[in-house]
């Protein structure tokens, strides 16, 4: 097995032991990279030099005899639309194809107090608005398991390189299930955290009471580690929660006996792939057979999730996006004699079509006449499946779900109907709209293309999604499997 | 049912200038997108709260302290046009 297929907590021993350096690690992942990365096309940007200068002062530590920290020399990849000082952050927008924020995100902040080795920054959905990573302002990225499908989205480089081995780990941002259910059409380990778990500042806002940075993985001892490095209260988000995060490696039990996991009707029913049902069926057996208690639970406001999602996710990103206006950074339109007209014109330039759309479906639930019909609606319905979900955890440890109706689609085949591609995320938004953390592991395949189980919790329940994923994990070999590039 | 003159409407609120093509797909796509939210309306939510936000949070105060800022140069750095200290726009008026 070569380096840049390992885990970080494999890597992190062969490091402390000093059979193998940082800068070996670093180099290792920058040459897959260089082989693969045509066809992939994970990336937006390579931060290669200032990678492998990170990579040798972790080699200086080390060989001074210091303890560094479990991501120390770890090379990650970061998510386009998280905010890295000095290094472009684009979100695949044309809007911000030249914006160089000024400071970290505070996610960026926590990861380089680790020392871990940013490897660049990840294609994706513009402003994280897609589920396949072909809305990108820029390119295309294509799943590793079959080039001529999309890897997901928005988070789709992101989930690419991690399931490539063209980065050990990688942080996304998921809305609706932009790290979920990439993850599950790549086979890697993707989690949502609880909304508040982790601090929004420097992650571009897409839709506020949403958005939430989590980890991509190999394997789910590195989703702790990930987890462990990026939670926590931070004063720079307001909606940060003040909470002890815990050390969720003593998670990492391989034991389930006695948990209780209800899976939603509703999740194993309309819309759902036969063959991804059977994979599934199959797991809960896994699961069973291991002393789970698994029984049938329901969900009775499911089906208004996507109705409520697409009209409060547009209605928030149509007022966080007004702030694109050409005026203080990225993109400007030269054509204008007048202010609005610089406005309207750098905007209808920059903007690609989805997110065009989006806002203006945004801004017409917003509009005087028709809030109360359509986004005030949706708030109330949000209410009566969050009740949902408070209901099902006062019975059950976990719920238990597929993470995607599918595997893979086709480049292409979603593109021209919002509708369709808006169902991919059909399992994975209710989620967000509840605030609570969700995790998608590998559990499968159809046709040779990965299938991903969804693990939901109470909030501030990541300590039992680790327990139930990881003991899944010891119990089968779906996350050892990569794709033959 | 939405028409294209509610399109440009909404356009012009979003400070959006869209060409006929345009206009004419997003007047079927929205009606496509806002008949599948229909469905929200056989819910009867009279006696539910709103949830615009699911922490219970109110508001979020900090002692009122001077603290670090960017510096200009930095803050300037992405405009698209400055002259001195200030970002230059097209004529306001």
């Amino acid at each position: 097995m070569s380096l840049n297929q390992m885990t970080a907590h494999e890597l992190h021993e062969l490091m402390m032991k000093k059979e193998v350096s940082a800068e070996e690690i670093t180099k290792a992942v920058y040459d897959r990279i260089d082989k693969v990365e045509d066809k992939v096309k994970s990336y937006i940007t390579l931060t290669r030099e200032q990678a492998l200068e990170t990579a040798r002062k972790v080699d200086e530590k080390i060989a001074a005899g210091d303890k560094v920290p479990p991501l120390a020399g770890i090379p990650i990849a970061i998510k386009d639309n998280i905010c890295t000082s000095g290094v472009k952050t684009t979100c695949a927008s044309k809007i911000l194809y030249n914006f160089v924020p000024p400071y970290n995100a505070t996610v960026m902040e926590k990861l380089n107090s680790q020392q871990a080795v940013m490897v660049g920054k990840t294609n994706m959905d513009e402003f994280a608005m897609g589920s396949s990573t072909e809305n990108s302002g820029f390119h295309v990225t294509r799943n590793p398991w079959d080039t001529e499908r999309v890897p997901g989205g928005s988070s789709g480089g992101s989930a690419a390189a991690v399931a490539a081995d063209e980065c050990i780990a990688a942080l996304g941002s998921d809305t609706g299930g932009s790290i979920r259910q990439p993850a599950a059409l790549c086979g890697v380990v993707g989690m949502k955290p609880t909304y508040g778990a982790v601090s929004r500042y420097g992650l571009v806002a897409f839709a506020s009471s949403l958005d939430q940075i989590g980890p991509f993985t190999k394997d789910v001892t590195d989703c702790a580690l990930v987890l462990n490095a990026i939670c926590g209260h931070d004063p720079m988000d307001s909606t940060s929660v003040k909470y002890s995060v815990p050390d969720y490696t003593q998670y990492l039990q391989n034991d389930v006996r006695g948990l209780k996991i209800g899976v939603p009707k509703e999740f194993m029913a309309e819309g759902l792939n036969p063959e991804v049902r059977k994979v599934v069926e199959e797991a809960i057996a896994t699961l069973s057979n291991l002393g789970a208690v698994v029984e049938e639970t329901s969900l009775p406001h499911t089906e208004y999730a996507l109705p409520v999602y697409y009209i409060i996710a547009p209605a928030e990103a149509s007022s966080n996006l007004a702030r694109y206006d050409g005026v203080r950074y990225g993109y400007r339109s030269v054509e204008a004699d007048d202010v609005v007209e610089m406005f309207m014109r750098s905007r209808s330039e920059g903007f690609g079509e989805e997110v065009k759309r989006r806002i203006m479906l945004g801004t017409y639930a917003l509009s005087a006449g028709y809030y109360d019909a359509y986004y005030n609606k949706a708030l109330k319905v949000r209410t009566l499946i969050k009740q949902d979900f408070d209901k099902a955890f006062e019975k059950y440890d976990l719920l238990l779900s597929p993470t995607a109706p599918g595997p893979a689609f086709k480049i292409g085949e979603n593109i021209d109907d919002p509708v369709q591609m808006y169902l991919q995320d059909i399992f994975t938004l209710s989620v967000n709209l509840a605030g609570i953390p969700g995790i998608s592991i590998p559990c499968g395949f159809v046709n040779g293309l990965p299938v991903g189980l969804q693990f939901m919790a109470k909030p501030f329940g990541e300590g039992t999604l680790l327990r139930a994923a990881y003991t899944f994990e010891q119990n089968t070999e779906f996350n050892r499997q990569r794709p033959a590039l | 049912m939405i028409t294209k003159k509610d399109v440009e409407h909404v356009a012009l609120l979003a400070r959006l200038k869209l060409n006929e093509e345009e206009k004419e797909m997003y007047t079927r796509q929205l009606n496509d997108i806002l008949k599948y939210a229909q469905k929200l309306q056989q819910l009867d939510t009279d006696a539910v709260e709103p949830t615009a936000h699911v922490l219970p949070i109110k508001n979020v105060f900090r002692e009122d302290e001077v603290g670090d800022h960017l510096p200009n140069d930095k803050a300037l750095a992405n405009a698209p046009e400055k002259e001195g200290n200030y970002i230059k726009v097209p004529k306001i008026m």
